[in-house]
């Protein structure tokens, strides 16, 4: 009985050095991060190191709002980011529902059709991608770049989903489809809400893909009323050329991050929630 | 309507003795990126806009070079009208220039008599002035006053041997005195364009040419060349970091400002910042132009950089976009370019000019410097000087990282060139 | 896979519902089929027929000569490529394991109930959320080798000697960028194992108690096999990702050869060499090299579509 007591001890306490030690790896960056936008130009490069300065230097994150429009760009990249997941929800959701319930010909096909568009690399469809934005006049708009975030966030969208679909009891279903539900009834009040995990995490992932990307935001915007963070980040400068204000793009980094971490927030209960036994069984 | 405002619009102009300008077109022109470049650029636009009563939208690009290149090349390949004017690498010329209209055509012989030669030379493309210079950069030294003169040095060193010496004794006494992190000599290693100004620099102050001379000719293969570039390997990880290898311009300047190096060839960017106010090196450092070999044909190189302004070939109002070239490239535009934001002008007259070295008193040393200047060999090699230049900066590497032997690697280099070249550039 | 043995049990209904059923499948798949072939279509077929020709971006008018094959002649002889395909799959078998280990690793840490948890729940998507570009420019700094803060953890904590230079030495810069992707994405691994994890009945566990099964038993008999789709489907989009690295490894090395990935080069060829015919081909030889992955771990794991 004793024997069984110390060893619980030792795994938890071996359990909590190992929840310390992977927090550190997955914060410590973050941290110095922080530490960085509150630095002065000097403390940057000092040594020894300034792990954290004496004096946090908050202006620089202040500078980033008034020097240059980040509000707008905040904006810009919520707007884009937020519908195109939704968009890709939405479309994705319905086709892997397809996939992953209905038995049809092609199927397998249409299924590595659609992972077959994310397998070029992002900067071989540029050229393409520049002409057919130019052509439906979304060029330096929202739609131009929504629509071209569908590229990656689609296939990844229906692949998950379907996964998610095909998990999901055919029983469930079943009893829908004997009380005289149609499939979009039997989507919307029976599937749905038990997909809810797998569209919360498809859909975090998806947001923060959009909310990442930098190389068609940067070629299908050329001012502020489109533009996105990540561009906006790279276009932060000092006086010259080859000055990178590093406190103000850590500071601005650190920004970036906020609306996620509230996005996870709300959301946390959604992915902690998970399915319960009870839910499937409806 | 519209048709019929602008026939009175050309009849109006007609009227006003040929002031070809039709009044009132809307130009962009692609900035530097935010910040006091593109403070500036909106100030001056604007002061032109007033003038001439057109309208001017500012685009700010990307910082990174390479950035902005892939973004002109887009927005070029597709025949984009979305920008009129852009403000293109001193690369650009060679690689992007059949896109760019003739320029000579509103600049006469004597207008651009007053640049840099070296630029108005770089900014030719098939016999043509498709850029005009705006604001110049070139390579130098920087170097401690206050360290040459603890261990007995009166002037800065003339010729890498020199400076290979100097950076010892001070590195050694340095680190005797408690600083382990000190280093003699920082430059840009990585394995990016920055490389190739850095190696093209050692390269020619031997006698060793341009990589490719103006003729075309390939001439990177030989003694001087190799012993150059020797002479590099011989600093990693004995006067400069190991890490040199993967530094670039910030990366240098971080071990310099701090005071942690005694020389840094960087661009002139970083004096204004090393000056700075609570800068722990201010006051204690100068530039000078880069030494050179000891050798008898040795010389001093500093390789150009810099931005040139370019008007799209694909541009609604050609003229009104040169007539907004020639006036940022003004020499009065110029002067509060420089008073303003520290920019090296691109006349050779303004480096001597009261207004500016009243503020600046830098400046004056850096008319050397820019006599000095080397082009890399953008204008010769055309469209494939970055397939040039990127051989040229992984052969080097490979030599610093000792993967490969210089004479070799050269060797090797030139075949590729060759290959590259094909029947001509 | 149980699910499609309980289909093929399932006795055969009429054929009007079968249409009936296929028609709604269609219905529902013709939005995305919609974009899909409006995003994806024109910019594929260009990059396809590109690829049969020799075009230079750098000079106007474009002159576009086509040459057949020539291309794919060519990068089938070119060292560097082969180098950049050896750098890549490297990158990408070695950078998918860490994170598939660690991101299930953390994906059942996060699962199981401790104080801390939803802090936890949190951190763990930072790493994400960081645009790529700027972390890279982050960890270039962090691995420098004078005032780098990686040298002075490890020299403070006595684990090394000396200052490494991460990103200078050839033997240490492909470790140093892989680990750099590690961190980035592993949180994309362990989330959506995570919900994978949560999609699983606790009353397995319960009934796998009953029987008075080890914590590992529990793990390789109840977990790992229903974790399974979640796994496969984390799998295949990390693999393609990495297969497709391009901005970790551009902004911390650039284009050295001793860490240059095939979407690094490709865009060499297409943007800095304005190449568009041969950056073409490469790209469509990296299609290939990703779908021979696909094909891969379709044959060796087993993916069912139906």
């Amino acid at each position: 009985m004793r024997r069984r007591g110390v060893s619980a001890f030792l795994t938890n306490v071996a359990f909590a050095i190992l929840v310390v030690l992977v927090f550190i790896y997955l914060v410590f960056p973050f941290f110095w991060a922080i530490s960085s936008s509150l630095k002065t130009q000097n403390q940057l490069f000092a040594t020894p190191l300034v792990y954290w300065p004496p004096v946090p230097q908050w202006h620089n994150y202040v500078q980033v709002f008034t020097d240059q429009p980040f509000a707008r760009n905040l904006l810009n990249s919520l707007i884009v980011a937020g519908l195109t997941t939704l968009l890709a929800l939405l479309i994705g959701g319905t086709a892997a529902y397809a996939l992953g319930r209905i038995r049809f010909r092609g199927k397998r096909t249409i299924f590595y059709g659609i992972l077959g568009v994310s397998m070029f690399p992002q900067i071989a469809i540029l050229g393409g991608m520049f002409v057919l934005i130019r052509t439906l006049h979304f060029y330096n708009t929202w739609w131009g770049l929504i629509l071209s975030y569908m590229v990656f966030t689609l296939p990844f969208t229906v692949w998950v989903l379907t996964s998610f679909v095909r998990e999901i009891p055919r029983e469930l279903e079943e009893a829908a489809f004997v009380d005289g539900a149609s499939p979009i009834q039997s989507l919307t009040r029976v599937l749905l809400p038990v997909m809810a995990p797998g569209l919360v995490t498809a859909g975090l992932l998806a947001f923060i893909q959009a909310w990442n990307e930098f190389l068609f935001a940067l070629t299908f915007t050329v001012d502020n009323s489109s533009r996105t963070v990540p561009v906006a980040i790279a276009l932060f400068s000092g006086a010259s050329q080859f000055e990178l204000p590093w406190a103000q793009i850590m500071a601005a980094s650190v920004i970036v991050t906020v609306p996620l971490i509230i996005l996870v927030l709300v959301f946390q209960q959604r992915i902690v929630a998970g399915l319960t036994a009870g839910a499937v069984k409806g | 309507m519209k048709r019929l405002w602008l026939s009175v619009l050309v009849l109006v102009g007609g009227l006003f003795g040929g002031t070809a300008l039709a009044q009132g077109v809307t130009l962009h022109i692609s900035c530097g990126a935010v910040g006091q470049e593109l403070t500036l650029c909106k100030q001056e636009t604007q002061a032109w806009a007033q003038k001439t009563g057109n309208k001017v939208v500012v685009i700010s690009t990307p910082r990174s070079t390479t950035d902005r290149l892939a973004l002109y090349q887009q927005q070029l390949g597709a025949q984009s009208d979305s920008v009129d004017v852009y403000q293109i690498d001193v690369t650009y010329p060679g690689i992007l220039g059949s896109y760019f209209i003739d320029l000579s055509k509103y600049f006469s012989k004597s207008d651009l008599a007053n640049y840099i030669p070296a630029y108005v030379k770089n900014d030719q493309f098939q016999g043509k002035q498709i850029a005009v210079p705006w604001f110049a950069d070139a390579g130098v030294l920087y170097y401690r006053t206050d360290l040459l003169k603890k261990y007995g040095y009166s002037n800065p060193p003339q010729t890498w041997d020199e400076l290979t010496k100097m950076a010892q004794k001070i590195q050694a006494g340095e680190r005797a005195a408690g600083n382990d992190k000190f280093w003699g000599y920082v430059w840009q290693g990585n394995s990016y364009e920055g490389l190739t100004c850095d190696a093209l620099e050692w390269v020619y102050s031997y006698g060793g040419g341009t990589i490719v001379d103006a003729q075309g000719n390939i001439t990177i293969d030989n003694a001087k060349a190799a012993q150059a570039i020797n002479m590099a390997k011989s600093w990693v990880g004995t006067i400069s970091p190991p890490g040199v290898l993967s530094y670039q311009e910030e990366d240098a300047r971080g071990v310099w400002q701090a005071g942690n190096a005694a020389f840094m060839r960087n661009w002139p960017y970083a004096y204004a910042l090393g000056q700075g106010d609570k800068s722990p090196i201010k006051g204690k450092f100068n530039i000078t132009v880069l030494p050179k070999a000891s050798t008898a044909d040795g010389q001093h190189a500093a390789t150009l950089g810099g931005w040139q302004l370019a008007v799209s070939r694909f541009s609604k109002h050609p003229a009104e976009a040169a007539d907004l070239v020639k006036y940022l490239t003004s020499k009065q535009v110029e002067i509060e370019r420089a008073v303003q934001g520290s920019y090296e002008p691109s006349w050779p007259s303004l480096y001597t000019n009261p207004q500016v070295t009243a503020k600046y008193p830098f400046f004056a040393r850096l008319q050397p410097v820019f006599e000095n200047a080397v082009a890399r060999p953008s204008t010769a090699t055309r469209d494939k000087y970055n397939q040039v230049s990127s051989a040229f900066w992984t052969a080097v590497h490979n030599v610093l990282a000792g993967q490969a032997q210089a004479n070799q690697a050269l060797a090797g280099l030139a075949q590729q060139l060759k290959r590259i070249k094909g029947t001509g550039w | 896979m149980q699910q499609t043995a309980v289909n093929k049990r399932r006795p055969e209904r009429g054929m009007s519902l079968e249409n009936r059923r296929a028609r709604t499948a269609w219905l529902f798949l013709a939005p995305s089929l919609i974009v899909v072939l409006l995003v994806a279509g024109y910019p594929l077929f260009r990059t396809l027929q590109l690829s049969l020709t020799q075009t230079s971006l750098l000079q106007f008018p474009l002159k576009s000569q086509f040459v057949g094959l020539l291309n794919f002649k060519f990068l089938l002889q070119d060292g560097q490529w082969w180098r950049s395909v050896e750098n890549t799959v490297v990158f990408t078998v070695v950078s998918v394991s860490a994170e598939t280990i660690l991101g299930l690793g953390i994906a059942m840490l996060v699962n199981a109930k401790f104080p801390g948890r939803g802090a936890m729940r949190t951190a763990m998507l930072i790493p994400w959320a960081i645009p790529t570009v700027v972390s890279a420019q982050m960890w270039r700094w962090m691995y420098n080798d004078v005032y780098g803060v990686i040298n002075d953890i490890l020299m403070k904590l006595h684990l090394t000697d000396k200052a490494y230079a991460w990103l200078a030495n050839p033997k240490l810069m492909l470790p140093a960028v892989i680990s750099v992707d590690v961190w980035k994405t592993t949180p994309f691994m362990a989330l959506l194992l995570l919900a994978g994890l949560q999609s699983i009945p606790n009353e397995l566990y319960e009934a796998a108690r009953v029987d008075g099964a080890t914590p590992w038993q529990n793990f390789v008999r109840v977990t790992l096999p229903l974790l399974r789709p979640a796994l496969l489907v984390a799998l295949i989009f990390r693999t393609l990702d990495a297969l497709r690295v391009f901005d970790a490894i551009y902004v911390m090395t650039g284009t050295n050869p001793n860490t240059m990935s095939m979407a690094v080069y490709a865009r060499q060829q297409l943007v800095d060499f304005g190449a568009l015919g041969y950056g073409s081909a490469m790209s469509v030889g990296i299609f290939v090299i990703i779908g021979l992955f696909v094909v891969i771990y379709v044959v060796s794991l087993g993916v069912e579509v139906d």
